[in-house]
């Protein structure tokens, strides 16, 4: 294991996620504890005291976020995880939600109690099918049991919670596009200010917290959290679920403490590439991070800080290994296809912006490309860098960017020769995978 | 829909009062897995029975990807085609997957019983390459084991 583990600190089971073994493991005693010991502003103050960053991509310390709630505003307050997972290469919060799903009702429990809230939600996402049925089975496991619902725990604390399922779009992952759904409308994300934590869902102040984030929340309350602080990186509390995929070895979920090296995550811990290949590059969290390539990655170290030196972030924790002779013009043209797809359609850079990108580099790919064509993608992607609602165009553009910035090469010799420099595939081949 | 009036009152409970709209989704999803799309008149009654505007459910029926307003095949394909599935081998699949139903990407085989998707991420990139039928993921695909899941599936 790289580092710590905080939260795949047990053996996945056939019953690992049911509440009978979760209250072996020790579950919800942290919750009386909670309830049972302390005030709502004590909880708040142990959750900035850890420190803990944000883990859907934006890294915002959750204990400030929190801070914004006024307990005494008179207003109902509303709490919800984010569980759109949808960032491509990210499938770490599914893990939670498959295999300690009350770990996460837990964690909203006391969330809940820190920020008053009546009401909470889970907004998870439509295609999460085992997911969304273990969570749902989960939170009435929790019922039955008076850990949700009126007098949890005997204690005068009540609140219920809500899965709200999803119907299939990327842009309701960004918190105001998430809350626009759970009112029952097209996920438009909205302008700040005003805050969500001033006006978020039907115009109260609302908590919206990756899930990830949130189910931190019963270890930090459990050790404390000037004690959580002290694990990980100086600056990036704790641990990351890292999801990894692509050209690697043994893909899937690991816990990663921060500041642990990156290249023996991606080389010891993960077998390293596929098939003897060398490595070209990764995508460290999510195809909205720069890619960062083999030699930049030999001295970084898993955590914000050391990721931001390199010019890139943690981002979502999803991970991708590309091989040696990947070809990184489909590469970015699969991407692109993506945010184009994805794009609500709200605002004029990104709805218009994502398909000019789009038909440039189905253009170079099928050999039309001109010169000029490189330098329209960057002036595209400058164009919607801050001037769009949401991240999304900004993010489209980070990827193009990053990918041209490093593998200029490989684009400008398409569009000279009308084909790939390497053989144009993305996959390594199956001869080849099976020789290794 | 009027038949599953009694369920929604049911989920409508869950919800704290002022959330009417909220159950668009919820309803919608509900109405979806019994009918397998979302009808003319099930816009009709949900309206009626949500009072909210006609426009409102138009405007999400038409933003979100997995709501359909015309039926599909018997068995919905859906293959993933973001970057970790197409590294490990969407592509090919794919294309395997329409040559074996005879059918192009977004189309039904003659005899109703299948239509192909192509989907961005699911959050399976770890298993890659998957597909999914109707609700269910089958995970680190290949063109064999594709074969064996589509024969299964009468």
């Amino acid at each position: 294991m790289p580092g710590r583990a905080l939260l795949m600190d047990f053996p996945v089971t056939a019953t690992s996620h049911l509440l009978a073994d979760y209250r072996a493991r020790g579950g919800y005693a942290t919750l009386r504890k909670v309830l049972t010991s302390m005030k709502p502003e004590q909880v708040t103050k142990e959750v900035t005291a850890s420190g803990i960053l944000g883990h859907g991509g934006a890294a915002f310390p959750a204990g400030r976020k929190w801070q914004v709630i006024h307990l005494d505003d008179g207003q109902p307050h509303y709490l919800c995880a984010n569980a759109d997972e949808g960032e491509p290469g990210t499938f770490k919060d599914r893990w939670i939600l498959e295999n300690a799903p009350h770990r996460l009702v837990e964690s909203m429990a006391i969330a809940g109690y820190a920020l008053q809230v009546r009401h909470a939600f889970v907004y998870i996402r439509g295609e999460f099918d085992l997911p969304y049925r273990r969570l749902q089975a989960a939170v009435d496991e929790a019922y039955d049991a008076g850990l949700l619902g009126e007098r949890i725990l005997d204690t005068d604390f009540a609140m219920d919670l809500v899965v709200y399922r999803g119907a299939g779009s990327y842009v309701c992952g960004e918190a105001s596009g998430l809350l626009a759904s759970i009112e029952g409308r097209k996920g438009y994300p909205r302008n700040r200010p005003p805050r969500l934590t001033v006006k978020g869902l039907f115009k109260r102040p609302t908590v919206v917290n990756n899930v990830e984030t949130l189910a931190n929340l019963t270890t930090i309350l459990a050790m404390g959290g000037e004690a959580f602080k002290q694990i990980g990186a100086p600056k990036s509390p704790g641990t990351q679920l890292v999801s990894i995929s692509g050209h690697v070895s043994k893909p899937g979920v690991y816990e990663v403490e921060y500041g642990y090296p990156v290249a023996k995550f991606i080389y010891d811990d993960c077998g390293g590439v596929l098939a003897g290949r060398k490595l070209k590059c990764i995508v460290p969290g999510g195809i909205s991070t720069k890619v960062l390539t083999a030699a930049e990655i030999e001295t970084v170290t898993y955590d914000h800080a050391s990721f931001t030196k390199a010019g890139s972030g943690v981002g979502s924790g999803g991970m991708i290994v590309i091989a040696e002779g990947t070809c990184m013009v489909r590469l970015l043209q699969v991407m692109i296809r993506f945010y184009h797809h994805e794009s609500c359609g709200q605002c004029t850079p990104c709805r218009d912006g994502m398909g000019w990108m789009h038909k440039l580099i189905d253009g170079i790919v099928a050999g039309r490309g001109q010169s000029g064509d490189l330098e329209r993608m960057e002036l595209i992607a400058k164009a919607n860098d801050g001037t769009t609602i949401c991240g999304m165009g900004d993010a489209c553009g980070y990827a193009v960017v990053g990918i041209l910035a490093k593998y200029r090469d490989e684009f400008e010799y398409w569009i000279v020769h009308g084909r790939s420099k390497f053989d144009g595939r993305l996959e390594v081949d199956a001869a080849e995978l099976a020789h290794a | 829909m009027k038949h599953l009036i009694p369920e929604f009152e049911k989920i409508k409970r869950r919800y704290p009062a002022g959330f009417e709209s909220s159950l668009l989704l919820p309803c919608l999803h509900r109405i979806q897995e019994d009918r397998g799309f979302v009808a003319d008149e099930d816009i009709d009654g949900l309206c009626e029975w949500l009072g909210v505007p006609r426009m409102q459910v138009e405007e999400v029926l038409s933003y979100y990807t997995m709501l359909r307003r015309e039926p599909v095949g018997r068995y919905h394909v859906q293959v993933c085609r973001n970057v970790s599935c197409s590294m490990r081998g969407a592509e090919r699949l794919i294309g395997h997957v329409c040559k074996r139903l005879g059918v192009g990407v977004g189309e039904t085989t003659g005899d109703g019983r299948f239509t192909v998707s192509t989907v961005e991420c699911l959050g399976s990139c770890g298993t890659a390459p998957v597909l999914v039928v109707n609700e269910a993921y089958h995970e680190n695909m290949d063109a064999a084991k594709t074969d064996t899941l589509l024969e299964g599936l009468k």
